[in-house]
C-alpha cells in the first residue's frame, strides 16, 4: 500500500486520480509527463532544482522545537519552518521545479490559478526569474480579497485576470486557466499549484515539495534522534500536506494527520472540508473527494482561509484516506484563529491561517497521542507558509483594527 | 431514428446533418422543451441536450451563461432526463452532451439505462476520454446508448484511432484548440482532423463543431464533415432575445438558415 510507488503508469492512486480531461489536453499531459520523467533522472534538471531551492529559495527549512508553544499544549511541537522561504511559503519548490519544467519544455508562457494569490505570487516571482511570460487567474472575489496580492503580481510583471464567472473564486480561476490551456497548449505550460487536477500534476507537484518530508525527517533525526509521533498539516488542495507526508509513508510508526477547513463546522454546510465533508466523484480532471450536491454539481466551499478555501483535493490524499494511512479532520475557523493568536503570542511566528489550521489539528490530537503512547508526544507541524497576506483578514476578526480599516477590502459594509 | 439512421439518410440524401445544441433547463424547463422542438422542426436532424453542469471547462462564454442560468433556475438531472422524453417524443433524433460527474453521481449503469428509456440515442462525453470509461463503455454496450468520444487538431494519430474504435454512432471532432463559441471563420485544422479520423476510420460518421454560427460556415463545414455541430449560435437566439417568442422566431430562422447551409456544401 506504500505511496511512493503511486500513482501507476495512467495516474492512479487506486481509484483515484487520472485524467478526466478534455481530449484536446491530452497530448499536453503526454508530453508534460515525458518531460518529467526524463528531468526527474536528469543529473544537470536535478542540479539546478537543487540550486535554486538552495541559492534562492533559502530551502532547506528550518527545523524549529517551539518551546513555549510545546508548553501550551503539551507536546514536542516541531516546526518545519516553509514561512521563511522566499515568497513566504511551500509553494516556492513546486514553481521553481514547474518553471524550469516549461523551460525544458521550450514554453515560452506559463499560466497559474490562485485563490489566496499566494501561488499566483510565487508563479509571477518563478516566471521573472526565469524569464517567462505569466498570466494569473484570479477569481474577481479573491482579487479583493487579496489586492495586495495583485499589486505583488502586477510588480513582478505578470498579467492579472478577475474571474467573473461561476462564484468567482478558486474553482472558477482553474476553469478558466484550463480553457486558456485548451487553446494555447502549443506555447504554455500550465503552472497548477496544488498536487491535483490530471495525471501527471498530481504526482509532479508531490515530488517537487517532498523535500519538505525529506529534510524535516532528516532534521528530526539529526536534533531529536528520532522521528516524530505524529504528523500534522493543512489540507485545502493538499500540496503542502503531501509534501511533508510522502517522506513518512513508509514509516508506520509516524501517525500522519490532515486538517481540513471546518469553516463554520462541518454539519453547517459552509465549509471546505471534501475529504470529511464531501464524497467521491470528478472534479477539475480526477477523481477524488468534492463537495457536491446529490447531482454531481459543484458546491461552494467556505473558510477563512482563502488558500484552502476549494471544494476538491488531491487524489493522493483521497486514497491515503481511503487506506486508513493518514486521518483527516475537520478544523474550524475559530479552532484555526485561536491557534493562530496562540503561536503569535507564544513564539512570536505570525502563521498564514491555512497553516493555522495544522496547529489547531495539532492541539486537538495533543492529549490523545499522549493517552495512547502514555507519554509527551512529539508533532511535527507544517508551517507552510507566513501570515503577512493575512494580518488584515486576522485584524478584522480579532476586532484589533482602527474602525475605519476594518473593513476587508472588497466585502460589502 | 437511431443515429446511424440519421447520418445514413443525410448520406443518401448527399448532405450533412445538423446537430444542434440546446442547455437543459434554460431558462426554465418548459423554454428549453420549445426552444429544442423549434430547432427539431425548423431544420435540426438532432438535438444535443447539454446538461448544465457548474464547472464547464470545455465551453465558452456563451453556454457557460445559459448553464448558470439553468442551474440557478433550479434543474436537476432528472428534470435533463424529462426534457429528453419530452423532445423525442417529439419526433427528435436526442443525444446527450454532458461531464462526467454528474453521471458518475447518479450511478454509471442506472444513468445509462434511465437515459436509454427517456428515448436518447447517443451520449457526448467531453471531459470522459476512453482511456477513463471503462464503466460506462460497459454501461452503454448493456443499455445501447451510442457512445461519442472527442477527437482534437492535437490528438496524435494512435489517440485518434483508438477514440475512433471506442465510438459507436459518431465521433466528434473539436474544429480547433479552443472552448466552445461561434467564431467569425471556420477554422483550417478542421478539414485536416476530419481527414485523420477518416483515414482512421472510413466509416465512421465526423461531426464537426465549435464555431460554427451561419449557414455560410455550415455550408463550409459540411463540404468536408458528415455532421456539422452548433450551438452557441443558437443559444444566443434564447440569451440575447427581449421574451420567449422572440427567441423562439431566432431560433427557427436561424435553424433554417443552417438547415439549408447543410444541404448547399461549399
Amino acid at each position: 500500500m506504500s505511496a511512493p510507488t503511486l500513482p501507476d503508469l495512467s495516474g492512479h492512486f487506486g481509484r483515484y486520480g487520472g485524467r478526466f480531461v478534455p481530449e484536446a489536453l491530452v497530448r499536453a499531459l503526454d508530453e508534460l509527463d515525458a518531460a518529467y520523467r526524463t528531468a526527474k533522472t536528469d543529473p544537470e534538471f536535478q542540479a539546478q532544482f537543487t540550486d535554486l531551492l538552495l541559492n534562492y529559495a533559502g530551502t532547506p527549512s528550518l527545523l524549529y522545537r517551539a518551546e513555549r508553544l510545546s508548553e501550551k499544549l503539551g507536546a514536542e511541537i516541531l516546526l518545519k519552518r516553509e514561512d521563511l522561504n522566499h515568497t513566504g511559503a511551500h509553494k516556492v519548490r513546486n514553481v521553481l521545479g514547474q518553471a524550469l519544467l516549461a523551460k525544458r519544455m521550450g514554453k515560452p508562457r506559463v499560466i497559474a490559478e490562485t485563490g489566496a494569490g499566494q501561488h499566483g505570487v510565487a508563479s509571477a516571482t518563478a516566471a521573472a526569474l526565469l524569464d517567462l511570460e505569466c498570466v494569473v487567474y484570479m477569481g474577481e472575489t479573491d482579487t479583493e480579497r487579496q489586492a495586495l496580492n495583485v499589486a505583488r503580481m502586477r510588480m513582478l510583471g505578470a498579467t492579472v485576470v478577475p474571474v467573473t464567472n461561476g462564484s468567482r473564486t478558486l474553482k472558477d480561476a482553474l476553469n478558466e486557466a484550463l480553457r486558456d490551456w485548451v487553446a494555447s497548449v502549443d506555447t504554455t505550460h500550465y503552472l497548477l499549484g496544488t498536487a491535483a487536477g490530471p495525471h501527471p500534476f498530481p504526482e509532479i507537484v508531490r515530488d517537487f515539495v517532498g523535500g519538505i518530508g525529506i529534510e524535516a525527517r532528516q532534521q528530526c533525526l539529526d536534533q531529536i534522534g528520532r522521528l516524530p509521533d505524529a504528523v500534522a498539516a493543512c489540507v485545502g488542495g493538499g500540496s503542502n500536506a503531501i509534501g511533508i507526508f510522502h517522506a513518512f509513508v513508509p514509516d508506520e510508526g509516524v501517525q500522519l494527520y490532515g486538517f481540513e477547513a471546518g469553516g463554520d463546522g462541518v454539519a453547517t454546510g459552509r465549509h471546505a472540508a471534501s475529504i470529511t465533508g464531501g464524497s467521491s466523484g470528478v472534479l477539475h480532471g480526477a477523481r477524488t473527494y468534492v463537495l457536491q450536491d446529490e447531482d454531481g454539481q459543484t458546491v461552494e466551499s467556505h473558510s477563512i482561509s482563502a488558500g484552502l478555501d476549494y471544494p476538491g483535493v488531491g487524489p493522493e490524499h483521497a486514497w491515503l484516506h481511503d487506506t486508513g494511512r493518514a486521518e483527516y479532520e475537520p478544523v474550524t475557523d475559530a479552532e484555526a484563529m485561536a491557534a493562530f493568536q496562540l503561536l503569535c503570542r507564544t513564539e512570536g511566528i505570525i502563521p498564514a491561517i491555512e497553516s493555522a489550521h495544522a496547529l489547531a489539528g495539532a492541539a486537538k490530537i495533543a492529549p490523545l497521542l499522549r493517552d495512547e503512547l502514555g507519554r509527551t508526544p512529539t508533532i511535527l507541524v507544517n508551517l507552510s507558509g507566513r501570515g503577512d497576506k493575512d494580518v488584515h483578514t486576522a485584524g478584522a476578526y480579532f476586532g484589533i483594527l482602527d474602525p475605519v480599516e476594518t473593513l476587508v477590502p472588497g466585502e460589502q459594509e | 431514428m437511431s443515429i446511424a439512421e440519421v447520418f445514413g439518410k443525410a448520406r443518401t440524401e448527399n448532405r450533412a446533418l445538423l446537430i444542434g445544441c440546446m442547455p437543459a433547463g434554460f431558462p426554465t424547463v418548459d423554454d428549453s422543451i420549445a426552444s429544442m422542438i423549434a430547432m427539431h422542426e425548423s431544420g435540426c436532424d438532432v438535438i444535443e441536450v447539454e446538461m448544465p453542469y457548474s464547472d464547464p471547462v470545455m465551453d465558452g462564454p456563451v453556454i457557460q451563461k445559459a448553464s448558470d442560468i439553468a442551474l440557478a433556475n433550479g434543474v436537476r438531472t432528472r428534470d435533463t432526463l424529462r426534457i429528453i422524453e419530452a423532445v423525442a417524443s417529439a419526433g427528435a433524433t436526442v443525444v446527450l452532451m454532458t461531464y462526467w460527474n454528474p453521471i458518475e453521481k447518479y450511478g454509471v449503469n442506472a444513468f445509462a439505462r434511465d437515459l436509454a428509456a427517456a428515448g436518447a440515442t447517443g451520449m457526448i462525453t467531453p471531459d470522459l476520454i476512453p482511456d477513463e470509461a471503462a464503466e460506462w463503455i460497459a454501461a452503454s454496450d448493456e443499455h445501447r446508448i451510442d457512445r461519442t468520444f472527442l477527437v482534437s487538431p492535437s490528438s496524435t494519430d494512435e489517440r485518434i484511432a483508438m477514440t475512433v474504435a471506442h465510438c459507436r454512432g459518431f465521433v466528434y471532432a473539436t474544429a480547433l484548440m479552443g472552448v466552445t463559441g461561434a467564431r467569425t471563420s471556420v477554422s483550417s485544422q478542421a478539414p485536416e482532423l476530419v481527414d485523420r479520423v477518416r483515414h482512421a476510420n472510413p466509416d465512421m460518421p465526423v461531426g464537426v463543431g465549435l464555431g460554427v454560427g451561419t449557414g455560410a460556415q455550415a455550408a463550409q463545414v459540411a463540404g468536408f464533415a458528415d455532421g456539422v455541430i452548433v450551438g452557441s449560435a443558437l443559444i444566443r437566439c434564447v440569451l440575447e432575445a427581449p421574451d420567449r417568442a422572440n427567441g423562439l422566431n431566432r431560433l427557427r430562422a436561424l435553424s433554417a438558415e443552417l438547415a439549408e447551409g447543410v444541404r448547399n456544401p461549399a
